[in-house]
């Protein structure tokens, strides 16, 4: 059994994200490269993004964001060299064209709606609008129920 | 030993068969009671209620044995546990498993239930005996679901010598504790939506039905609040790099019902004072339950798979969606019945605070169905429209954060707004200082900072803003006079009172750890070569050592790293990595210097071919106070749900004819 635990001790684990050895020695590439990381998805993993994936994917696809950069490709190429290669789920997030610019759309349209109903109920209930605050039975028992 | 061991076991798997027998009981008598007014069978829900929770938590007792004195005769302690294992992690076993986890479930529900029955002695005869009886029927879904699909009970024919041990990044007491928390919220709204539909079967929404609602949405939230801040705290820690949210699915089924019981809480004030927004607050809690079966449902299914769904199987994922079905679509369809016989009584104008808790239930709703949309949309593109993409962070920062922005903005106002009629101008006047220091603090962050994203100033400015306005509300509560006086009346307000000055603040407190984060964090990777000191952020990091330790049930490669400022030590910490030979798995674990201003984060790596070791380094100035600001909140909601005027109530009311006293 000890051989098994040496044998285990020696295995490396996952090492963490972004290793130094792969990081461009321009720290403003290395920026740049760095905030890419975060909107590449690891396609290997689930819902990370590569620049916190451990995955031997991530890894590589880190290193691939890097030699683009390198080769002077904007950030928008980059993306495209991935989108073209593995489809838009490599995207963190969908671009807002097509069928997703339903999602994008989603929440502003929701609170348009939702306000629009809210202001109309407010406006049922102002007092200009709306029959006399409680008769005298419901504020008597309104009194009971608060008093008790 | 080994007789009575089996016997335990067996008896806790025969105590849950009762609980749900109890259940069933619990259903059918009170309601059909209730129908016919007859008191002996409504009596029965207390009693059932009292006897389903000793039985289920009888059944977890027994599970928690086996767990304890590894009984590898059952498979579930096999797939999760080891006798190396602490006894702390041996007891979170438990639940960091899908059967237990499912047991804790329903034992919460019943605990939640016998509660109800304990402490609703005010709850007229027919309300009581209805709430309870829905309570039974959530419960008798789940019993069904855990002893036909998820049965902890189940044996092994040859007991292993050993078992397969717990997945190693549950092992930490942050997570030891942040299921059953979070389990506390979800179950906890299943009251809330039992006094929803009990309420619409009644047919009578009045102010002592906001009045009984509120305190279980309290409590539910208050749960919630912690569960995810302690989720979140251990994501900071645990995973190596510092993140506090990821906008994970699995993260995303919390926050729902956070948000959600969050705005049920607001507007079952505005029922309660008021009694006005009661078909809403109904809704509310109807959808608050759903998002926490819809919770338990995409974090059981795995159907939105996510980093950390640990057990999730498609066929269970089914069942819980058909009880979702039934539950929340038999409520929607009683409630679309009934709503109508809902009657708003007060009458307010749009400048209000009724209106400004309207705006509050506005932006607390549509973010929380915002962030339903996004965790959904990849299922639903890649079902009706053949696409695959993800929806991540970026999306959420982006959708998401706005309608936070809004609400704080809002939330100085709402709060000193006064009820029916207000003026805008006298609600400002406490606030006019108060705006003025928040911006002057924003605009000194993004000049110390020159520019850059503009988040954190507008957090500095919402922070501020929110905090000292509910400073300044309680200020105003206290009215005119000497210092003296006011300080008096200060003492006096109600828990109530304390408590929204104080949740307020705690949001605002979040508020600023978020924005310090983003704005002032500071990542630093390299090779660090041993007794070789290198500068980030003005400390000094000196790599010693690195050694090869041995843990109860783990080894690990621990470096010793020290720190210093201006040539002063800081402290001395040591990061580690860690293998866990039984189940296959190695953790990074952090050192942190946790401090009030700034933590000092460290992680070890790799050793490089070329000598040294990887090392990150992060200062993340303020992280803690975005847990503190959770705890602020969660303070809050526990000081006005101990407010006198609940506990009187809870005795109020009590009609002659109550004959359902459980036994005590």
């Amino acid at each position: 059994m000890k051989w098994l635990v040496v044998l285990l001790w020696l295995l490396t684990g996952p090492a963490f994200a972004l290793e130094p050895s792969e990081m461009l020695a321009d720290p403003v590439l290395e920026a740049r490269a760095r905030a890419l990381d975060y909107e590449i998805r690891c396609v290997k993993c689930q819902s990370e993004s590569i620049a916190s994936s451990n995955a031997d994917w991530a890894r590589d696809a880190r290193r691939a964001v890097r030699e683009q950069i390198a080769a002077g490709q904007t950030d928008a190429q980059v993306k495209v060299f991935f989108v073209a290669r593995y489809g838009e789920v490599v995207l963190m997030d969908p671009s807002a064209k097509g069928i997703n610019l339903i999602l994008w759309v989603s929440g502003p349209v929701m609170l348009l709606v939702a306000m629009g109903v809210g202001f109309v109920y407010v406006r049922r209930r102002d007092p200009k609008r709306a029959e006399p605050d409680l008769d005298e039975a419901e504020a008597a028992r309104l009194k009971e129920i608060m008093n008790s | 030993m080994y007789y009575l061991r089996r016997m335990i076991v067996e008896l806790g798997h025969f105590a849950l068969i009762l609980a749900a027998i109890a259940a069933v009981v619990q259903t059918f008598i009170p309601l059909i009671g209730a129908h016919y007014r007859w008191s002996s069978w409504m009596a029965v829900a207390g009693p059932a209620a009292t006897a389903q929770f000793v039985l289920v938590a009888g059944s977890f007792a027994a599970l928690t044995y086996a767990f304890v004195v590894s009984d590898f005769s059952l498979r579930l302690v096999v797939l999760n546990s080891h006798t190396l294992k602490p006894m702390l992690y041996k007891v979170s076993g438990v639940w960091g498993n899908h059967e237990g986890s499912m047991l804790l479930w329903v034992m919460i529900l019943a605990l939640f239930g016998a509660c109800a029955s304990w402490f609703g002695r005010g709850l007229s005869e027919t309300l009581k005996a209805r709430v309870l009886s829905v309570q039974g029927s959530v419960g008798v879904a789940f019993y069904a679901f855990v002893l036909l699909t998820s049965n902890p009970f189940v044996r092994l024919e040859i007991p292993p010598m050993d078992g397969q041990d717990l997945n190693p990044l549950l092992q930490d007491p942050g997570l030891a504790f942040h299921p059953p928390f979070l389990y506390l919220g979800y179950v906890g709204l299943s009251m809330t939506f039992s006094f929803a539909v009990a309420a619409l079967i009644e047919g009578r929404v009045d102010a002592a039905w906001g009045r009984w609602v509120r305190p279980w949405t309290l409590a539910a939230w208050i749960f919630l609040t912690i569960g995810i801040a302690l989720g979140s705290w251990w994501a900071y820690y645990e995973l190596g790099w510092g993140g506090f949210w990821f906008w994970d699915p699995v993260e995303n089924a919390s926050f729902m019902p956070w948000l959600l019981s969050a705005a049920l809480l607001h507007s079952a004030i505005v029922v309660e004072k008021r009694e006005a927004l009661k078909s809403w607050t109904i809704l509310l809690a109807i959808l608050a339950f759903g998002f926490s079966l819809i919770g338990t449902f995409i974090v059981r299914s795995g159907v939105l798979t996510s980093v950390h769904a640990f057990a999730n199987d498609p066929e269970r994922g089914l069942l819980i969606l058909i009880i979702l079905a039934v539950f929340v679509g038999g409520a929607l369809t009683l409630f679309a019945a009934r709503a109508n016989t809902m009657q708003a009584k007060g009458v307010f104008s749009m400048v209000s605070r009724e209106s400004a808790l309207v705006a509050n239930n506005i932006l607390l709703a549509v973010s929380c169905f915002v962030v339903f949309f996004g965790t959904l949309w990849p299922l639903v593109a890649e079902m009706l429209f053949d696409q695959q993409i993800s929806v991540g962070p970026p999306f959420f920062d982006a959708a998401f954060t706005p309608f936070m922005v809004a609400l704080a903005a809002l939330m100085p106002l709402g709060g000193m707004l006064p009820w029916k009629r207000a003026s805008l101008g006298r609600a400002m006047q406490p606030l006019w200082g108060i705006l003025a220091l928040s911006i002057a603090s924003g605009a000194l962050v993004f000049v110390i900072r020159g520019g850059g994203s503009m988040l954190a100033p507008i957090g500095f400015v919402l922070a501020i803003w929110v905090i000292g306005g509910a400073i300044a509300e309680l200020g105003t509560r206290t009215g005119r006079g000497t210092v003296a006086a006011r300080f008096a009346r200060l003492r006096r307000l109600p828990g109530a009172d304390w408590g929204k000055a104080m949740s307020h603040s705690g949001l605002g407190v979040t508020v600023l750890g978020v924005a310090a984060l983003t704005a002032w964090q500071i990542e630093d990777i390299r090779v660090a070569q041993v007794d070789v000191p290198y500068e980030v952020g003005g400390y000094e990091i000196t790599l010693r050592d690195v050694n090869k330790i041995e843990g109860p049930n783990y080894l690990s490669t621990m470096a010793t790293i020290d720190i210093s400022k201006d040539g002063e030590a800081v402290v001395t910490l040591r990061p580690e990595k860690r293998t866990y030979p039984v189940a296959r798995m190695a953790t990074t674990e952090a050192a942190i210097k946790n401090g009030v201003f700034r933590d000092l984060y460290l992680v070890i790596g790799d050793p490089q071919d070329k000598g040294g070791w990887a090392v990150r380094t992060y200062i993340k100035p303020f992280a803690n106070w975005i847990w503190a600001g959770c705890i602020i909140m969660a303070l809050g909601g526990v000081l006005s749900l101990f407010d006198r005027r609940y506990r009187v109530a809870a005795g109020a009311r009590k009609s002659p004819n109550v004959t359902g006293v459980p036994a005590e």
